[in-house]
């Protein structure tokens, strides 16, 4: 039996994908000879060469917009940021230029952003960051952040088939932490649709990334004591699957909101408000939200382990919120 | 004069269509209240877009700036959808979602304008390497402004241009002012042309009030990128003989200089170098102006016809997906809202 990683996954997917369609290419900081900062893109150059394998100087908009002007006359470009980070620096072209094509002149940009989220590693302020709500709050992106190795590499697929710029968050904590069986053959995983990773009939915990983990872990424990977690992974942010959502609300009547994110503004919010605009009279209990403080993510050990969402604090909040 | 007469009247042609179209927009339809948004023309620049992109091929690319309407005429743009997309008509080139020249069209591989400038350098660099890795004889025309090398964008797309040689033209419309602030609060250097030597990319300063200028050594430039030879950065030193926009009473620019530059106007210097050349007549330039009035008025008048777009478009072409529920579901809550 052959356990896949999660940063296995996405490579393969990427590979799958260029070997499928030769407008696929990747472009980015040392994705070429060194093969990634985290050697997700490790032997590609000399799989598919130099010309669609392309090393460029430190220049995350001109990467971007590089990316958009050949998706603009048929390319299939996938641009890493080495650290999601650094995705700050394109803002603007994926924000204004990217996500607005469409809607100005019909013009589709079907590119694929993709760079490591997500703390854990202590990677201190620049390279830990969650940086997802920027873009979920740009109309004309989509935005996805998978969990498994599974969704990770039906998700990026699904990423560069898509018409539209989708933005890839993959969490570099579970890399190589996380891994599974795959199944042979094609993997897509559909954007806009969450996945319940675990059915249960009392509290649903919401959540995405690396979360989905440590709500699962919360799960195990809580049902020694008779109280059953349903874990719903986002999958997607942007297009959020609201269905989804408000089935496994109106189940189970009590909603734990769970991010990595920091807190005002998170995603949490959000679905905060659609589940009290769509789906109050179902609710028993307050919407409880566990988030990162609204600080920026620290690099000390004893700080970082503050600033992360743990296990026990999904326990915590599901017992309390059970008493209800 | 060695181009042919064909080019040269083609390219009075476009010059002078363009300036009545923007003479239309700027001093008519905006001031009539029928241009509700943004106005930049490109009064006096009009040698630059006309005597470079009238040189590309069908396949080649195009992404002017907001002073290079003649850019758009020559790809096919119809003057009826710059007046229709100018007074936010269904019709015209972004249904109503976008304004002034932000006009894109990849039927015709016309990139569409940004307001962030030097957005499409390195967009310009991403379409050239597509040509590369798909062998394609291609070439892409960049334009921007003196104001837009300021930006990290513009240095970024030529650093990237340069290292992956891109067949990309990079042509810079020098008009000594970046809204009011000319070119020595801008940069410390007297020419921008020289920058392109930091990148490794030849960069050349020409008359940009010259068409024939402006065509040769685009001519040149283009043929360099076909051949694989890279990018070159063209500064075209010109002036802009109005506002930033409609709206500005450019008190800031010195009388003088709008003197010393009307006697430069790239139109009447063509127009009189080929009458004193004998390439065209009396009677041909007097038949040119008529058909520019007859074509503008019919466009005009067809697009002041057109139909604005219905409120609900708002929600539509945000996504390939037309299902994708949120701004339909937004739009629905919204107009049940009270009823």
């Amino acid at each position: 039996m052959t356990q896949t990683t999660y940063l296995e996954a996405i490579r393969q997917g990427i590979w799958e994908e260029m070997e499928r369609d030769s407008n696929v290419f990747l472009l980015g900081e040392d994705v070429g000879v060194y093969g990634g900062a985290f050697k997700v893109t490790e032997g590609m150059l000399e799989h598919f060469g130099s010309d669609r394998v392309v090393d460029t100087p430190i220049s995350e908009s001109g990467i971007v917009g590089a990316a958009i002007g050949a998706a603009l006359v048929g390319m299939r470009p996938i641009a890493e940021m080495q650290f999601a980070d650094f995705i700050s620096c394109a803002f603007d072209q994926i924000t204004n230029f990217a996500a607005k094509c469409r809607y100005r002149w019909g013009a589709g940009v079907p590119l694929v952003i993709r760079g490591p989220s997500g703390g854990g590693i202590h990677g201190g302020p620049f390279h830990s960051q969650n940086p997802e709500m920027y873009f979920v709050h740009t109309p004309g992106l989509k935005v996805v952040a998978p969990s498994t190795a599974y969704d990770a590499k039906g998700l990026i697929k699904s990423a560069i088939r898509d018409e539209d710029p989708v933005i890839y968050f993959e969490h570099k904590f579970l890399y190589r932490r996380v891994k599974e069986e795959l199944p042979e053959g094609e993997i897509l995983v559909p954007i806009g649709k969450a996945d319940v990773k675990r059915t249960g009939k009392d509290i649903s915990v919401i959540t995405y990334g690396a979360m989905v983990h440590l709500a699962l872990e919360a799960a195990s424990i809580l049902e020694k004591e008779g109280l059953e977690l349903e874990i719903v992974d986002l999958r997607t942010l942007l297009p959020l699957d609201k269905e989804r959502i408000l089935e496994s609300v109106k189940k189970t009547n009590k909603v734990i909101l769970l991010h990595e994110d920091t807190r005002t503004g998170g995603i949490s919010g959000e679905i905060a408000a659609i589940i009290t605009e769509e789906a109050f009279e179902y609710l028993d209990g307050p919407i409880m939200r566990i988030t990162a403080p609204d600080t920026p993510i620290p690099y000390s050990p004893p700080l970082e382990e503050f600033f992360l969402p743990k296990t026990r604090d999904i326990v915590g909040v599901a017992r309390q919120l059970a008493a209800y | 004069m060695d181009l042919n007469k064909k080019t040269l009247l083609d390219m009075l042609y476009f010059m002078k269509l363009t300036r009545e179209i923007e003479n239309r927009i700027e001093r008519k339809l905006y001031r009539q209240g029928k241009i509700v948004g943004g106005v930049y023309v490109g009064r006096g620049q009009e040698a630059i877009a006309v005597g470079s992109s009238i040189l590309l091929e069908k396949n080649d690319s195009i992404c002017p700036s907001h002073r290079d309407m003649g850019a758009f005429l020559i790809r096919g743009i119809t003057p009826r959808e710059i007046f229709a997309h100018y007074m936010g008509r269904k019709t015209g080139a972004s249904k109503g979602k976008d304004g002034n020249l932000h006009i894109g069209d990849m039927r015709r591989n016309i990139v569409a304008f940004v307001s962030m400038l030097a957005d499409t350098v390195p967009v310009a660099a991403g379409i050239g390497m597509a040509y590369k890795m798909r062998k394609q004889k291609n070439v892409v025309l960049c334009y921007f402004g003196d104001g837009a090398t300021s930006r990290g964008d513009w240095h970024e797309g030529m650093n990237l241009a340069a290292v992956q040689k891109v067949p990309v033209v990079y042509l810079c419309n020098n008009n000594l002012y970046a809204y009011s602030t000319p070119l020595d609060k801008q940069m410390a250097i007297k020419e921008i042309s020289i920058r392109a030597a930091s990148y490794g990319m030849p960069g050349v300063t020409i008359d940009g009030n010259d068409v024939i200028e402006v065509y040769k050594a685009t001519q040149k430039a283009i043929e360099a990128a076909r051949q694989g030879a890279g990018p070159t950065l063209i500064e075209c030193r010109t002036f802009r003989m109005t506002g930033h926009s409609a709206h500005d009473d450019m008190k800031y620019v010195p009388k003088e200089l709008f003197e010393e530059w009307e006697k430069k106007d790239p139109i009447l210097r063509l127009e009189t170098s080929l009458l004193n050349n004998n390439v065209v007549t009396e009677e041909e330039v007097k038949k040119l102006a008529t058909r520019i009035t007859q074509e503008t008025d019919k466009a005009l008048q067809q697009a002041e016809n057109d139909p604005f777009p219905a409120p609900r478009e708002v929600l539509e072409g945000v996504y390939a997906d037309q299902t994708i529920a949120a701004p339909l579901a937004f739009a629905d809550a919204f107009f049940s809202r009270g009823k």
